[in-house]
């Protein structure tokens, strides 16, 4: 089984997130990277299938130069290989153009049986790209996946959406995972030696055959027209319990009119 | 004037809350016409009438409750095919973003997801990077898909006496991939809807398990329970109630966090809340600094007297 795991490079929440001034991007130079945590439970549900039987898992990332640590990472963990889908055109794209460029890999690819997402990234967030894909590749897709099994060449699939759902689909598909799935292992020593011998290629547009001129920045079908950083919440009155701290808490909720 | 569809959010005809929170939004972009699919119409016609739906696109079918999202895509795109509406509005939550994504490759339009308003102009509003960020966007082609949160707006009744138009539903093999085997319905707790609840109480780790006391003050203030995500790890709480980054995301009028640190994970969920309540033991929990009151103190002690002490002034 040919498995391809989309994985994203994002700025660490951890960190003081901002936008580029002059194109409201999302600032990628002036905060630390990482491999979006909310794509390790895609990578680790991937190597599952691998470890227990015949799966091929190819890492895939578009986005600038520093995108290459998600492979990285991803090949640590235990990935085969990695494709690095990188071009200055890129830059500014949103979730439709990307999900273009994606779709555009995976068949480049070819025989891909399973795609494997995070169920957002933990920066844009948008939760579309994978459903996109499905649209354009005319895959199968199960989104938001807490258990995923496989029997008799179909997807078996806990989605906890709004409620929770049993769903089955053929392969292929495009399965999108939640943080309730598995616990992402971490890299091993022996992981990082083997990571460093591991294929990546780099592929641009032309590679592709995706128009430069129909992504990144000046294509993108929606536009930001203003990033205002919110206000710092202010800090209310903090009281210590002496032994009156339940009626205090009743007194503000009766100020504010919540009784 | 341009239609504005609205994707009606049901289940068997009971309309939720969010869809009458995106008629108003409707109302002043555009001409509100509610798109139904699925099943039990009848159920949801006087509520779509009340919110001021002037048309009602009518797909009634039970298949599409057998598959995920790719038949409402489908049938969404083509009733928007022949409306040329201005705007599609869906609710922001699992189904709704899927659908979205898919209409915008289908539509070769732009989508924005996750607003928290919509101006007359179609300029939106959205809530970025763990709340830190406000962030104004507009879709640029084609018609604009946007998916918006759930408590935007409060929902303001108009009445009228809409259109109906039936559309006939075909589903192509395409969109029957993925088939939904068992649905295991929300169980009934008595209690809002998260998402749309006006007050939330939620617990955290410190609650040590005993969610009692977090379950008594959100009835006292006829709210609806959270968790934390180390609540929902430890099994404490269900999973459908984790706030935050991968659980759901509130916007309530009041936030009550109890035995909470404030993650940032958890922040994202919760950052938008108009007024936030805390009780932590801990002095120096970061969940303070978002604070508009709070206790230091024993979460078990605070919320059982909190919650006598409101009953004991409704009477
Ligand atoms: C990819 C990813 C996604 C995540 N998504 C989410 C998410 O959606 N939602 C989420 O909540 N978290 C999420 N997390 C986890 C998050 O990072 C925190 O670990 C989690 O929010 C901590 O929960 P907590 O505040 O209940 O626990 P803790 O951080 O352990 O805090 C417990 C608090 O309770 C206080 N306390 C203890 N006893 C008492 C008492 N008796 N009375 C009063 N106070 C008491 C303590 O002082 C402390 O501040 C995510 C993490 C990752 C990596």
């Amino acid at each position: 089984m040919k498995i391809v795991v989309l994985v994203k490079h994002v700025p660490d929440a951890a960190a003081d997130r901002g936008f580029n001034e002059s194109d409201h991007t999302t600032d990628r130079a002036g905060v630390d990277g990482i491999l979006s945590e909310l794509d390790e439970y895609a990578v680790e549900e991937a190597l599952k299938l691998s470890d227990s039987g015949e799966a091929d898992v190819i890492a895939v990332t578009m986005g600038p130069d520093g995108a290459l640590d998600a492979i990285k990472r991803s090949l640590q963990m235990g990935a085969a290989s990695g494709v690095h889908v990188v071009d200055d055109a890129l830059h500014g794209s949103d979730a439709v153009a990307t999900s273009k460029v994606l779709a555009a890999a995976i068949s480049k690819l070819g025989d891909v049986n399973l795609v494997l997402t995070g169920m957002a990234s933990t920066d844009g967030g948008m939760s579309v790209v994978p459903a996109m894909l499905a649209e354009r590749l005319g895959f199968a897709h199960i989104g938001f996946v807490g258990e995923l099994g496989f029997a008799d060449g179909k997807v078996s699939a806990r989605r906890d959406a709004d409620v929770t759902e049993t769903v089955e689909a053929s392969l292929p598909a495009v399965v999108s995972v939640t943080d309730q799935i598995n616990e992402p292992r971490y890299p091993s020593f022996k992981g990082i030696m083997a990571a460093k011998k591991k294929p990546v290629e780099t592929w641009s547009l032309a590679d592709l055959g995706v128009d430069a001129g129909s992504v990144g920045l000046s294509a993108a079908w929606s536009v930001v027209e203003a990033v205002t950083a919110r206000p710092e919440r202010t800090q209310g009155e903090i009281v210590t319990d002496e032994g009156d701290g339940g009626v205090k808490v009743a007194e503000y909720l009766a100020g504010q009119k919540f009784i | 004037m341009a239609e504005i569809l609205v994707l009606v959010d049901h289940v068997d005809g009971a309309v939720r809350k969010t869809t009458t929170e995106l008629l108003t939004i409707a109302r002043r972009i555009g001409e509100p016409a509610a798109v139904f699919l699925g099943s039990g119409y009848e159920a949801a016609r006087d509520t779509l009438a009340r919110f001021g739906a002037v048309k009602v696109y009518v797909a009634e079918s039970p298949e599409f409750d057998d598959y995920l999202v790719a038949p409402h895509a489908e049938v969404l795109a083509q009733i928007a095919s022949t409306a040329q509406p201005s705007a599609v509005l869906v609710t922001s939550n699992p189904d709704g973003k899927e659908i979205a994504g898919r209409l915008a490759v289908k539509l070769e339009s732009g989508v924005i997801t996750d607003a928290v308003d919509v101006d007359s102009d179609l300029t939106t509003t959205q809530s970025v990077f763990a709340g830190g960020y406000t962030v104004n966007a507009r879709v640029t082609q084609g018609t604009a898909i946007i998916t918006v949160k759930p408590n935007a707006v409060t929902p303001e009744p108009a009445e009228t006496t809409p259109v109906e138009e039936k559309v006939a539903v075909t589903i192509s093999d395409a969109a029957k991939r993925a088939k939904v085997v068992a649905r295991t319905a929300r169980a009934a707790t008595g209690r809002p809807e998260l998402t749309e609840a006006a007050i939330v109480v939620s617990g955290g780790r410190g609650t040590g398990g005993e969610f009692g006391p977090v379950e008594a003050l959100a009835d006292a203030l006829g709210g609806a329970v959270g968790a934390s995500r180390a609540a929902v790890d430890s099994g404490w709480y269900p999973h459908s109630h984790q706030v935050g980054q991968t659980g759901k995301t509130v916007s309530p009028q009041l936030y009550i966090a109890a035995g909470i640190s404030g993650a940032i994970q958890h922040r994202a969920g919760m950052q938008t809340s108009k007024t936030i309540v805390v009780v932590n033991k801990d002095a120096e929990a970061p969940i303070f600094s978002m604070a508009d009151f709070g206790v230091v103190g024993d979460l078990h002690t605070v919320l059982r007297q909190a919650t006598e002490e409101i009953e004991k002034r409704k009477g």
